[in-house]
């Protein structure tokens, strides 16, 4: 690699700063106690406390999944912190009651928050460690009977539709990370979309870590009846810490008959340093149900920080005719690991899914695509097409495919391609004669090969996620 | 053509280079004024191609020696892509293919990049469309090419004609064509000389690398040089080509040994 391609690979991350707030931070450690101060400073239901024993039990008895391609020393769970708020009046009535350290975090991250500086259309619901602290447009989507608040305020407003849902899709048993996550979840965003209603905005999320020992377990829900539309948005950044922070979400996704979920992820947390010290260990678990017949779910992900990825976007086709859909551009530079990728679960008769994942790779970086198609015996006439790619950016970086597929009838259509590439000194030399420097180069030919992946997202997410790209691999070509 | 009084573009002293510890320029000397058309011969790995990419700034290669003046300024103290802006075009022996960037988003690119740095305007996307297809209408490519990736699955033929598109749309001071003939059909080539004879003027230069005479029946060059081992051996006219044509290289050679004997 040379100097200036080398230089340009170092990038700092701007969004590492930390605000100085007032926090109130739970004790590190986690046993029953920890689970009933949350649920008590939540001023919870007594069926959720339950909730979240079970889930603490059976997690108790589970052990850290081994299988995915990816390394980091030992994790204490005992050495983080379970909660973090910041310290302020306990409900806000508008904006103006923020406090103003936040709105300007917000603002230096470029989230707006007042209402009357927010972006058109998007209406924003916004998490600083472990809380949603402001959620715009709530009265507006409210007229159409669309539910846009927090998770806690969910469970206190709308118990019986967040009882009615919680851990459907996503048993608290599932999975290492989603049983942690089901006894200890902090917030998250809650969506319901009413029968028939089209959702007039888009919906978005905004997580922000920012106490440093802390975790982050968020738990989003969106529901979306009988044909219903909507389409969600989702951010993420932290401060750059020297240490890990754990961050371990649960999503669950349900669309009835006709009803059709957008949700779109730029993963932007902290990555760590060039030499793989610090960053966010990203441990999701995202799973959509396809309940409905000719129900929709989609996920596009754009997945450019943690220092380590685990994360498989999901869907179960259970309806008739229902669709799944997974795009998905995973970019690691200098030592981050990405393992992720979807699970396509057909159960349904001619259900379709389309998987398409574009994984880039730079540094010393690792990053692997994982994903099964399923075809369950009841699935006829079920269709999948995967299309899984990977550029190799540098000398040093690692690509791996592990597709997964299992057909248990003989009337379904499996297609899976696969290529591999690699950003030659040549093809930039190539550009550099034509006039076009390093960086508008890489730019121009990772943007070519995410096109289909990019081509999916909302417009101002795309413009985003282009930037970020940009941004994150310039000149880490060689 | 040779005018009288006319400007020196390029001027190349004593240029020595290595690629990966050895070395392939061994003391070269060149002089190309504006309005000329030179043309560079010489045996397979004599350096012709190394030669060009050094011109054009390749990180590759080390220039261990000699100077490159450029319209009075030192080249090699240029970036590529500043080389590349300055008026320095280099039709690539192997253009190399870009899957997944578009062809006519690249080509573009390209075009307002070096505008800009002219000092000219910029053309939006349909100006540029129209801009675009007028010059392949030069060479007679068809639109398809514009939606394609660039030089993906294009046929050797193909890539050769989507340089010299570059060149028509950049117009450059300086265009080194490193055997853009080779892989050209009999009515390609005649296509593309076409283009390029009418792309030259007063004011660009343009050095050809060739193997062949055929091409140099079309564009007739003003002064044909034998490259070998790294050094231009020989210059002469266009008679020479014919002559290497029907001869070979040994004879300049020995001649130059010969010569040199003589003058030690
Ligand atoms: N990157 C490289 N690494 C090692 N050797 C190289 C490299 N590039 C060029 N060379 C060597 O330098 C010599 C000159 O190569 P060059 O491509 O300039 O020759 P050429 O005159 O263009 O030949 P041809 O007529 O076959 O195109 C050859 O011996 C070649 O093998
Ligand atoms: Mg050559």
């Amino acid at each position: 690699m040379s100097a200036t391609l080398q230089n340009l690979v170092n990038q700092p991350y701007k969004h590492g700063f930390v605000t100085s707030i007032e926090s109130d931070v739970a004790p590190k450690g986690l046993n029953e106690d920890t689970i009933r101060m949350i649920s008590a400073k939540k001023k919870e239901p007594e069926w959720l406390l339950e909730f979240r024993l079970k889930s603490y039990e059976a997690w108790l008895k589970m052990e850290e999944p081994a299988w995915p391609n990816v390394h980091y020393p030992k994790i204490d769970f005992q050495a983080i912190s379970y909660y973090a708020a910041p310290k302020q009046k306990p409900k806000l009535k508008s904006m103006d009651e923020v406090d103003p350290e936040l709105l300007r975090t917000f603002e230096k991250l470029g989230v707006p928050l007042h209402e009357r500086m927010a972006l058109a259309g998007v209406a924003v619901d916004v998490i600083f460690d472990s809380v949603s602290v402001a959620t715009t447009y709530k009265d507006k989507l409210a007229e159409v009977g669309i539910i846009f608040c927090s998770m806690s305020e969910a469970v206190l407003d709308h118990p019986e539709l967040v009882k009615k849902y919680l851990g459907t899709v996503i048993p608290s048993s599932d999975n290492f990370y989603a049983a942690l996550n089901s006894a200890v979840f902090t917030d998250g965003s809650f969506c319901y979309i009413p029968k028939g209603v089209k959702c007039p905005m888009d919906l978005s999320t905004y997580f922000r870590i920012n106490t440093e020992e802390s975790g982050q377990f968020e738990r989003t829900m969106i529901i979306a009846e009988e044909g219903s539309s909507v389409s969600y948005l989702e951010g993420c950044t932290a401060p750059a810490f020297s240490s890990n922070q754990l961050h371990a979400a649960v999503v669950e996704l349900v669309a009835l008959d006709n009803a059709d979920i957008k949700y779109s992820t730029v993963q932007n947390w902290y990555a760590g340093d060039e030499n793989g010290v610090g960053g966010i260990y990203n441990f999701v678990t995202k799973r959509g149900l396809a309940k409905g017949v000719n129900s929709r779910i989609s996920w596009t992900q754009v997945e450019t920080g943690s220092a380590i990825t685990w994360k498989y976007p999901s869907c179960v086709l259970l309806g008739d005719n229902s669709v799944g859909e997974f795009y998905s551009v995973a970019v690691t530079n200098h030592y981050q690991q990405a393992d992720t990728g979807t699970k396509m679960i057909h159960i349904g008769k001619n259900t379709r899914s389309t998987i398409v994942s574009k994984g880039i790779s730079a540094g010393h970086s690792n990053n692997s695509y994982r994903g099964l198609v399923k075809i369950a015996p009841s699935a006829t006439g079920a269709r999948n097409y995967s299309q899984c790619d990977s550029m190799l950016v540098g000398h040093q970086s690692g690509a791996h495919t592990f597709p997964y597929i299992q057909v248990a009838n003989n009337n379904s259509q499996v297609e899976h391609e696969a290529s591999t590439s690699k950003i030659g000194e040549d093809q930039l030399f190539y550009f550099a004669q034509r006039g076009i420097n390093a960086e508008a180069a890489v730019s121009m030919i990772i943007n070519g090969f995410c096109k289909d992946v990019f081509q999916q997202l909302p417009m101002e997410f795309a413009v985003e996620a282009t930037a970020l790209l940009s941004f994150k691999l310039e000149g880490s070509v060689g | 053509m040779i005018y009288k009084d006319s400007k020196i573009l390029l001027e190349v002293r004593g240029l020595c280079a290595n690629v990966s510890g050895t070395e392939i320029l061994k003391g070269l000397d060149l002089t190309v004024k504006s309005g000329e058309i030179h043309a560079i011969m010489g045996p397979n790995g004599s350096g012709k191609s190394t030669f060009s990419k050094i011109l054009a700034g390749h990180s590759a290669y080390e220039v261990t020696g000699g100077t490159v003046m450029f319209e009075g300024q030192n080249l090699l103290d240029l970036a590529p892509e500043e080389r590349a802006r300055a008026g320095v075009f280099l039709a690539f022996q192997y253009p190399i293919e870009i899957p997944g960037v578009g062809n006519s988003q690249f080509l573009r690119l390209t075009y307002n990049t070096v505008q800009t740095h002219c000092g000219k305007e910029e053309l939006d996307p349909l100006e540029f469309d129209d801009y675009v297809r007028e010059k392949m209408k030069l060479l007679e490519m068809s639109p398809d090419f514009l939606e394609r990736s660039v030089n993906e699955g294009f046929s050797g033929g193909e890539k050769k004609r989507n340089e010299i598109l570059q060149m028509a749309m950049l117009d450059p001071r300086l265009a080194i064509l490193d055997e853009t003939d080779s892989g050209l059909d009999i009515d390609a080539l005649r296509i593309v000389a076409n283009g390029v004879n009418q792309l030259a003027n007063k004011d660009n230069a343009i050095v050809l690398v060739t193997h062949y005479q055929r091409l140099l029946n079309y564009i007739v060059p003003d002064y044909v040089h034998v490259m070998e081992a790294g050094r231009i051996i020989k210059t002469g006219g266009k008679e020479l080509a014919l002559e290497l044509e029907s001869r070979g290289y040994d004879w300049v050679g020995v001649e130059n040994k010969a010569a040199a004997r003589a003058t030690a």
